[in-house]
């Protein structure tokens, strides 16, 4: 469930866009107006203003902000902002170039947005550097990460809740016949994980926890040289099945400060806020025993730390 | 009546591809039981004598060959009428069934369609079949092949008009080495399948000409071994060429049963596509010094060439 807080009645995207260039104008910028209307609009709301402010003062509001915003709150507030097919575009751009490289943001796109939200982000990732993310991802990864990543963001996947048995037995024997020989970039182990539904992978890994006594992720957790792809290929596996786990995970390292995904926290809470940041918000709760905003306003503060909390549904819509 | 003449024409109304319904009603329909009687004697490669039992019976041949002949405006109808997703939804999971001699079907269709076609037909398969197309590949192609075909369907081609030409010259290059090192089958090649299946059309065509230069010669002409991943490349890079050579050899008298019914393929599923459909003429004028139209005229008969001139007028 999401968890973005819209007033009962919204403004008109023009009185919206009025705000917002006064919130711009004169010395300084009113940050906190900025947040309490942008953080409370749904994306077709922000898409409208986008275009009145547009149509009206001849500049795309993208370009205001990050004229008058910085730093971690200026990501904040362009990434909220962007079209969610556009903002998975911009972060997947980002996360090919060599000094951004993230491979994790790469799985989170493939693996939990919908197949047709998925082709969304390819037309517009095409509209936007005029190529296609597969050409990127296939160009900037080799061996074994783009034996994986590739199907992964190509794929289209059949959405429906069929779930055939049998297969689910023979591709759960499948895989534990790879994991067992530590074949973990074998044709068949990827060709499973990157081309069944959601509900037959689902199906498939119960299987096989139930057959042979381990989650999969366990096992693969087992190898002592545990490396990038092992751990890319665990986060697959989390995306596919248990997708808030997985962002728990991220903001959980993002807020020690573990790992090297610092931008881990305003990614999670931008692109998760619509989609199913309550569910999120419970998982971190039950693994870390403090709530998520208390966390996140334990580790941040400022306009960045209101305009997560804000996204996070806390304070008046 | 002249008897012997009657023969002649009611013979050539069901022999070659389609029917001449027309020629059938005249003749046939009008005919008494004893002119038919006489046309089953003298017509020994369609009838057999029982002579113990005094009737003459039909070929196992002659049924097959009429229904098959009959149905081949059936099959273009329905195939017509059908949305082009589905028809190639239907197509490429025809060629999984019937195995590696079909899969020639489904480069085509992955090769030759724009970029929200191949999306469509995707769609389509979905709803036709519960799953996805390349689970269903990946699941039934084993060999060197999986990783084309697998990539060939899962591709979302960028369709505009930039291109970066230093870049399509260096993968030239490797296209190049590739092709001239020995070991992996050159299908295998991660490499050439990356390239192959996730550039633009309009960047292949400048690896293309890159590559020519390179190795003094057209790469068109086969790069390896793999027939698919040669065809590919000519689906890829001249689709008229590789529609007008599949319709030669659909249209030859050599054209056995499978390759005869490319024609309905080739015209159903690119006649709604007028500026291709013209370059597919003009490559067939070009490559075989007559007309398309010309063609169909001299070898089809009936409803079904009716139906074909139909189509082929359509990008007139």
């Amino acid at each position: 469930m999401a968890s973005l807080k819209v007033p009962t009645n919204v403004p008109r995207p023009e009185d919206d866009a009025e705000q917002l260039h006064k919130a711009f104008s004169g010395w300084g910028t009113n940050e906190k107006l900025i947040i309490s209307i942008l953080a409370h609009r749904n994306a077709a709301q922000r898409s409208l203003i986008r275009s009145v402010y547009a149509a009206t003062y001849n500049e795309d509001l993208l370009k205001a902000l990050d004229k008058e915003l910085s730093s971690d709150f200026e990501r904040a507030v362009m990434l909220w902002t962007l079209d969610p097919p556009e903002r998975d575009a911009y972060l997947a751009k980002e996360s090919t170039k060599m000094f951004t490289k993230n491979n994790w943001v790469l799985v989170e796109i493939a693996c939990t947005r919908p197949a047709l939200e998925l082709i969304k982000v390819k037309q517009a990732y095409q509209a936007r550097y005029k190529k296609s993310l597969e050409e990127d991802v296939a160009q900037h990864t080799s061996g074994d990460l783009r034996k994986l990543l590739l199907p992964l963001v190509s794929t289209f996947r059949y959405e429906g809740d069929d779930v055939n048995t049998m297969l689910a037995r023979s591709e759960a024997k499948i895989l534990h016949e790879k994991v067992s020989e530590k074949a973990y970039s074998d044709d068949d182990f990827i060709r499973i994980l990157t081309t069944r539904s959601k509900a037959q992978l689902g199906a498939t890994l119960n299987r096989y926890n139930n057959e042979y006594g381990n989650a999969i992720n366990k096992n693969l957790k087992e190898e002592s040289d545990d490396n990038d792809y092992l751990k890319l290929l665990r986060a697959v596996i989390t995306c596919l099945t248990y997708p808030e786990k997985h962002f728990e995970k991220v903001l959980r390292l993002s807020i020690n400060k573990m790992g090297t995904d610092e931008w881990g926290l305003t990614r999670v809470v931008t692109t998760r806020t619509e989609v199913d940041m309550e569910r999120i918000k419970e998982e971190y709760q039950r693994r870390n025993s403090i709530p998520l905003d208390r966390a996140i306003a334990k580790d941040t503060s400022g306009d960045y730390e209101d305009m997560l909390v804000a996204l996070l549904g806390h304070g008046d819509a | 009546m002249a008897l012997p003449l009657e023969f002649e024409s009611l013979t050539e109304a069901i022999s070659g591809m389609g029917v001449d319904e027309n020629a059938l009603i005249s003749t046939l329909g009008k005919s008494q039981k004893e002119h038919r009687k006489l046309f089953r004697k003298a017509s020994k490669s369609f009838f057999v004598e029982d002579e113990e039992r005094a009737f003459e019976k039909c070929h196992d041949h002659f049924v097959r060959h009429l229904k098959l002949e009959f149905s081949r405006f059936n099959n273009a109808v329905v195939m017509w009428a059908m949305h082009p997703w589905e028809r190639d939804a239907r197509l490429v999971k025809k060629a999984l069934k019937k195995g590696e001699e079909a899969y020639n079907l489904i480069v085509e269709v992955s090769c030759t369609r724009s970029a929200e076609d191949l999306l469509g037909a995707r769609k389509a398969y979905h709803s036709l079949f519960d799953q996805s197309m390349e689970e269903d590949i990946a699941s039934h192609v084993h060999g060197p092949h999986r990783k084309l075909l697998v990539g060939l369907v899962s591709a979302y081609r960028y369709e505009g008009n930039k291109v970066k030409d230093d870049s399509a010259k260096s993968e030239a290059k490797i296209l190049a080495e590739a092709v001239a090192s020995s070991g992996e089958e050159v299908v295998e090649k991660d490499e050439v399948v990356r390239i192959l299946t996730t550039r633009s059309k309009l960047h292949l065509q400048h690896l293309y000409k890159h590559f020519n230069e390179i190795k003094g010669s057209d790469f068109l002409g086969g790069v390896s071994q793999s027939s698919l991943l040669n065809e590919a490349l000519l689906c890829l890079l001249k689709p008229a060429v590789y529609f007008s050579k599949i319709l030669e050899a659909s249209l030859n008298k050599d054209a056995d049963k499978t390759t005869k019914k490319w024609l309905t393929r080739v015209f159903v599923t690119r006649a709604d596509h007028s500026d291709e459909m013209n370059e597919i003429k003009e490559e067939f004028n070009n490559l075989y010094g007559e007309t398309l139209a010309q063609r169909i005229q001299e070898k089809i008969k009936g409803n079904y060439r009716d139906f074909l001139l139909t189509l082929l007028s359509k990008s007139d």
